[in-house]
């Protein structure tokens, strides 16, 4: 296990470079005149941009802007913006946002999904498993900002049930929404995970060897069946987490979230270029460290995997 | 897909298409699949429903004779009536017309993505597979440095990069980078599933056999590992349809994807949503077309999987 983890850990440090480093060059390196905007309809002055090429070390080939920026980035620095604002800072009051609605969305996705697999699963063939089985394929076709747009209109505009616009600090309760869009497409996914888990499970050794104990259906679906079957499922959730911290783009667009996604978003219109490279650096590692998290996790859950 | 390997025959046959329509005699992989296939309700209405949209791509002029440009800015956000059955948009736009209009970019843009991420995939995936050890290294490290950029995240990026917000485009080139904006961020995905198959196949008896007997690594390759990877790829490749469409519909929406000379449901959408409260049509009209195209794919793909998957039986 040791020695796995140590070694995941090492083939993430090539990944994360060459990633922040694509990201890097397209939005430094390809850009032509980082200044083109920045002072309204003037030429920027002679002053601000030596005092700007100084900062962001534009006169180095690209490559070594890129170490520079990484030798800070690994002190902790994330630079500045354009105005002098922290980077830092910006994400310091974002990330929270973010991370609230990230797992609102995978607490609704894991009880409405699992809710549904675990129906349609035990009952077989029938009424219920059709009804889940189009739900989800509804799901699975709606775009999130399609879910994000009609229910913000219907439940927003013309019932008046929410707030089209959530808050700057918004509480758990004006994230069920919007919590709700960002996590439907993964619903779908768990309630079909769950579904095929149990119906694989279901004709298991180790399943009928309990039926023939005689133990009461209940303990033989909670405890035999449920907990092993839900291994994948958990897991699938654990990458959720990780992919979702990065994918609210979107869903804080629509309602007007103030999360990490709107920042990106607006750095990336304002020409923004440290804001970008910064956030977008540190949504890689998060998603990569979940995902090693999550197949360390997955051993912890199974004991018949393991990595040695 | 890690159990297809004893379902499969090593029968090397026909490629996929001539197999796939039936030519080989019953037993075969492709044609046992095609049995199951054709006794599913599901398959034969997400094939109507996709006969339907191609038709509406190839030619829209069957459906309207409207041209989906013109603007009639006193009409703006009509509702419906006899000229403009689904009414007219802020612009004055007859939203039927633009919708049906709307089925060619769209559907364009999902097919080359697929296309573009199965076969770039497919490639790098057999020779990981194939060739194993340092060279697999190397190709599954590349992929995973395109694999850990979120999707929307790494759009915006290399969208924005290419195209200045608000730039004004040409029809060919905006199509062009979203394709290949899509390949480039899902690529790996197609890479991992054929990686997998391929890994599995090499280490089949009739590999080893066709090795022993003196093939080429082309011969194998082609003759005896390709026809018994395609199926878990060919599954991807269908429902990834229906997802491109959506990840297209996903970038025009903000505004970084196709833009205004092409009119795609994606771009009606992001269009439509400013005046959403005023002009509600607008909005449901291309989603409510979105969603049964990319239902359409979704179905087909389940359909398609269940059919050729050993495990779902």
């Amino acid at each position: 296990m040791g020695r796995y983890t140590l070694r995941r850990l090492l083939q993430l440090v090539p990944v994360f470079l060459g990633t922040t480093f694509i990201v890097y060059y397209l939005v430094w390196g390809l850009s032509d005149d980082p200044f083109a905007g920045k002072c309204g309809q003037r030429e920027c002055s002679a002053s601000y941009v030596a005092q700007m090429t100084e900062r962001y070390n534009l006169d180095d080939p690209v490559i070594v802007q890129y170490l520079k920026y990484l030798g800070a980035l690994l002190t902790g620095d994330f630079g500045q913006t354009f105005s002098g604002t922290e980077v830092s800072t910006l994400i310091a009051t974002a990330y929270p946002v973010t991370i609230k609605l990230a797992l609102v969305a995978v607490a609704i996705e894991a009880v409405i999904g699992i809710a549904a697999g675990v129906l349609t699963g035990l009952r077989g063939r029938g009424f219920v498993d059709n009804l889940v089985l189009v739900s989800t394929l509804v799901l699975i076709a709606l775009p999130v900002f399609v879910t994000g747009l009609v229910l913000r209109q219907v439940l927003g505009v013309e019932l008046g049930w929410i707030r089209t616009s959530v808050p700057g600090d918004p509480t758990i309760g004006q994230l069920l929404v919007p919590g709700f869009v960002l996590g439907s497409l993964s619903m779908a996914y768990v309630a079909r995970l769950t579904r095929t888990s149990l119906v694989e499970n279901r004709r298991a050794d180790f399943v009928r060897t309990a039926i023939a104990k005689g133990l009461p259906r209940r303990r033989v679906v909670g405890v035999h069946m449920l907990r092993n079957s839900l291994i994948p499922v958990v897991t699938f959730l654990g990458y959720d987490i990780g992919a979702l911290m990065g994918g609210a783009i979107v869903t804080e667009g629509v309602f007007n979230i103030r999360g990490i996604g709107g920042l990106v978003y607006r750095g990336i219109e304002q020409q923004d270029i440290a804001t970008v490279v910064g956030i977008v650096g540190l949504l890689v590692i998060v998603f990569l460290l979940a995902n090693l998290l999550v197949d360390l996790l997955y051993a912890v859950l199974d004991p018949r995997i393991r990595y040695d | 897909m890690t159990d297809t390997a004893p379902a499969l025959r090593p029968a090397g046959a026909a490629g996929p298409e001539g197999a796939g329509a039936g030519a080989e005699p019953a037993g075969g992989l492709w044609a046992d699949g095609w049995d199951r296939l054709r006794r599913r309700p599901l398959f034969w209405a997400a094939s109507a429903l996709i006969g339907v949209l191609l038709v509406m791509a190839v030619a829209p002029s069957l459906f309207t004779s409207v041209d989906p440009q013109a603007a009639d800015l006193a009409l703006s956000g009509a509702d419906s009536s006899p000229d403009a059955i689904f009414g007219r948009d802020l612009q004055g736009h007859d939203i039927y017309a633009r919708a049906i209009h709307g089925a060619a970019p769209t559907l364009t843009v999902g097919l080359l993505a697929s296309l573009g991420t199965v076969v770039l995939g497919s490639m790098a995936g057999l020779v990981a597979g194939y060739v194993g050890g340092w060279g697999d290294s190397l190709i599954s490290r590349f992929a995973e440095v395109f694999a850990g950029l979120p999707f929307i995240l790494g759009g915006i990026v290399i969208l924005t990069t290419f195209n200045k917000p608000g730039q004004i485009v040409g029809e060919v080139r905006i199509v062009t980078q979203v394709v290949l904006t899509i390949v480039v961020l899902s690529w790996p995905l197609a890479m991992r599933i054929m990686r997998a198959a391929a890994l599995e196949a090499t280490q089949q008896d009739y590999v080893r056999a066709a090795r022993a007997l003196g093939a080429g690594p082309w011969r194998i390759v082609a003759r005896h590992i390709l026809p018994n990877t395609l199926a878990p790829v060919l599954v991807f490749a269908t429902i990834q349809f229906g997802v491109f469409i959506g990840a297209e519909a996903t970038l025009s929406f903000l505004g970084i994807g196709l833009r205004d000379p092409v009119v795609s449901w994606g771009v009606m959408i992001s269009e439509s949503q400013e005046r959403v409260a005023d002009i509600p049509q607008a909005l449901f009209f291309p989603a409510a077309f979105l969603v049964v195209a990319v239902l359409a794919f979704v179905m087909l793909g389940d359909a398609v999987r269940d059919a050729f998957d050993p495990r779902g039986r």
